[in-house]
């Protein structure tokens, strides 16, 4: 019961704590990380500044790392007359269009089934989750001449809605919504009901706000998804009108001789530039998301 | 205001039956607390007076009118949750105005309202806030909040103070009874805690495997408790059992343990012989020179009094509550006054009074 000895035992692990760092030096940490980010950065760095050289350097056979002095015509050239013929422009957009509708579609649709399988009781609502989630062992490519086929006779080949809609449902999403939605206490719909509540009121005024972090976060990755989507594109979308940046990118890209490599670099880093964008914009959000966490 | 009527109400999940027809009339303005172990029904039974369950049987009056097939939202009540199960992104004037805003009430009413309780419940300056940034305390009162606001016709408390530390759990139990009589609000309460029952409620229903077991004020169920199980529920520590019969033609016990102690209110029916279960409340026993031999194997100084655990010499255990320090070990005389037995028959456990003169 001694002074000292409660002041030795609180010693002890105070004395012990500075030495977790031990003796291993910075910058080993920082050498792996390094090797890290040039392994990823390389590749998008050859990239930005073959788009700031002529045809002719990249056509010699050399890869530049330093900038060129033709960034401003090959990006001028790039956004004029693109590849093809279809404007980076209009590709861009037709890219944005499906992007943006992919996400929030899928995100819409999987928020509602999601809703309906947490918190109603009904028949086969079990066959119906498991059905959901079925489909998620099966890859796109699977079903996608029925699929074409049925785009195609309901006449929407070369359409946003054909571009669209076989990919707006969302099995992922929809399992993730499921999951947060039962992390939700049975005490708000308790509270809810009491308070008069209806299902649709209580989706809006109370599940819609506590799902934004986890919306945010799924639109980050759909968006990408989205965005990145190639098979499909290539399939349903033959026209200039609906051609997107990741298929005209490949359509650039003719015989060794007739790319012109300058252009195609400068068309990648503007197809880079809004998922970046999203990325960068919703990660505030993200992070705002999650230390506003409030369960 | 209002008074609550059930009548026969049962409840089955399945085979599983947890409500075996439970009647009670609550008055207008009462105070009733609903007391039980874990798993006796007795959430069960204030979910079916929410209309949060449907029960198999049985009906809910609420002011003399049938509720049994309304919804929740329909019944005009208001419910305390155990995890207040305030709404996380919205503050906590919106969380008390919200079932106003539903049922269409003008901004200004709801304003009205909420300020008013706000005042009442001392949280004013809490308004703008949002449920994380409450303390234990505080949430409870918005919880508490968001209930008068409504102005209901019953309140429901579903173990709201199992959350909050000690002493906090007993400023807000003296508050939520203050706050209840004051609004004169018909008020049902459910809680595990015999204190809890004790000190809140004007009558206690105590529940045993889905049945009433007693319902009365807190002092009779403590002075007169109808069965074993409501006798050993409430009191702290609990009643002594000891096993007897009924001897002297029903005037006195003859304990296992050794002496036959005279009823001092009058005989009891029944035939010599009958096997009893005879109660004692620990602060009932005296240390006295002549009394049966315990022999202490626990003592719990406990300040203003000293808790003494032992044995009688046939086996059966005693607990002794005593004013002040006592002696720590050994063996001590006690005596078992016979003024205040409480008498059961053993089987069933029910209470067994003098019969009428």
């Amino acid at each position: 019961m001694s002074t000292t000895e409660t002041t030795r035992g609180l010693a002890l692990p105070a004395e012990a704590a500075p030495h977790r760092q031990g003796p291993r030096p910075d910058w080993v940490a920082h050498a792996v990380l390094l090797l890290g980010v040039l392994l990823f950065f390389l590749p998008i760095w050859i990239v930005l500044m073959g788009s700031t050289h002529d045809a002719a350097t990249i056509g010699r056979g050399e890869v530049p790392l330093l900038p060129g002095g033709h960034a401003l015509e090959n990006y001028r050239a790039a956004l004029e007359q693109g590849g093809a013929g279809v404007p980076v422009g209009r590709m861009l957009f037709n890219s944005t269009v499906m992007a943006l509708a992919i996400a929030v579609g899928k995100i819409a649709i999987s928020i509602i089934s999601a809703y309906a399988v947490v918190f109603f009781r009904f028949p086969f609502r079990q066959l119906a989750f498991w059905s959901i989630f079925i489909t998620l062992m099966l890859p796109v490519e699977v079903r996608i001449f029925p699929t074409f086929k049925v785009v195609s006779d309901l006449g929407l080949v070369n359409t946003y809605a054909g571009l669209i809609i076989p990919i707006i449902a969302s099995a992922t999403a929809t399992l993730l919504f499921r999951q947060f939605f039962l992390t939700i206490p049975d005490e708000f719909v308790e509270a809810a009901k009491m308070d008069g509540a209806g299902p649709v009121r209580f989706f809006l005024d109370v599940v819609l706000p506590l799902s934004r972090t986890n919306m945010a976060a799924l639109f980050v990755i759909l968006f990408v998804y989205g965005w990145n989507q190639y098979l499909w594109p290539l399939l349903v979308a033959t026209s200039a009108d609906v051609e997107t940046i990741v298929i005209g990118m490949v359509k650039m890209i003719g015989s060794e001789a007739n790319t012109d490599w300058n252009i195609v670099m400068a068309t990648c880093v503007l197809a880079l530039l809004p998922p970046v964008a999203v990325v960068v914009l919703m990660q505030r959000w993200f992070v705002k998301g999650l230390t506003e966490t409030e369960k | 205001m209002a008074t609550l009527d059930l009548s026969g109400v049962q409840k089955a999940f399945g085979a599983t039956r947890v409500l075996h027809g439970v009647d009670l009339a609550v008055a207008d303005g009462e105070m009733i607390v609903i007391v039980g172990a874990s798993g006796c029904g007795k959430s069960t039974l204030l979910r079916i007076v929410a209309g949060l369950e449907t029960p198999t049987a049985g009906s809910v009056r609420i002011g003399g009118r049938d509720v049994t097939a309304l919804e929740p939202a329909d019944r005009d009540i208001a419910m305390v949750f155990q995890n207040y199960a305030l709404y996380p992104h919205m503050s906590v004037a919106q969380n008390m105005g919200y079932g106003l805003k539903i049922r269409g009430l003008p901004r200004p009413e709801i304003d009205r309202r909420v300020r008013d309780a706000a005042a009442l419940l001392g949280i004013e300056a809490l308004l703008d806030r949002r449920p994380r940034q409450l303390s234990g305390g505080q949430r409870q009162r918005v919880a508490m909040g968001r209930a008068i606001v409504r102005e209901p016709k019953l309140f429901l408390f579903d173990e709201p103070l199992s959350n909050l530390d000690a002493k906090l759990r007993v400023q807000m139990r003296a508050e939520i009874r203050r706050l209840q009589k004051r609004l004169g609000v018909t008020s049902l309460f459910v809680t595990h805690d015999q204190i809890e029952a004790m000190t809140l409620g004007d009558r206690l229903v105590v529940m045993h495997q889905g049945h009433a077991a007693q319902v009365a004020t807190p002092m009779e169920i403590f002075e007169r408790p109808a069965d074993t199980y409501v006798a050993g529920f409430i009191g702290s520590p609990a009643m002594n059992f000891l096993e007897g019969v009924l001897a002297g033609g029903g005037r006195a016990v003859a304990l296992r343990a050794g002496p036959t102690i005279p009823f001092a209110d009058g005989p009891r029916p029944g035939p010599d012989g009958l096997p009893l279960t005879i109660g004692l409340r620990p602060e009932h026993l005296r240390l006295e020179a002549g009394g049966l031999p315990l022999a202490i194997d626990l003592a719990e100084p406990l300040g203003s009094e000293t808790v003494l655990h032992g044995r009688l010499p046939d086996g059966e255990a005693l607990v002794i509550r005593l004013a002040g320090p006592a002696p720590r070990d050994g063996t001590l005389p006690v005596t078992l006054p016979a003024e205040h037995l409480h008498v059961f028959v053993a089987e069933g456990g029910r209470r067994l009074d003098p019969a009428p003169a």
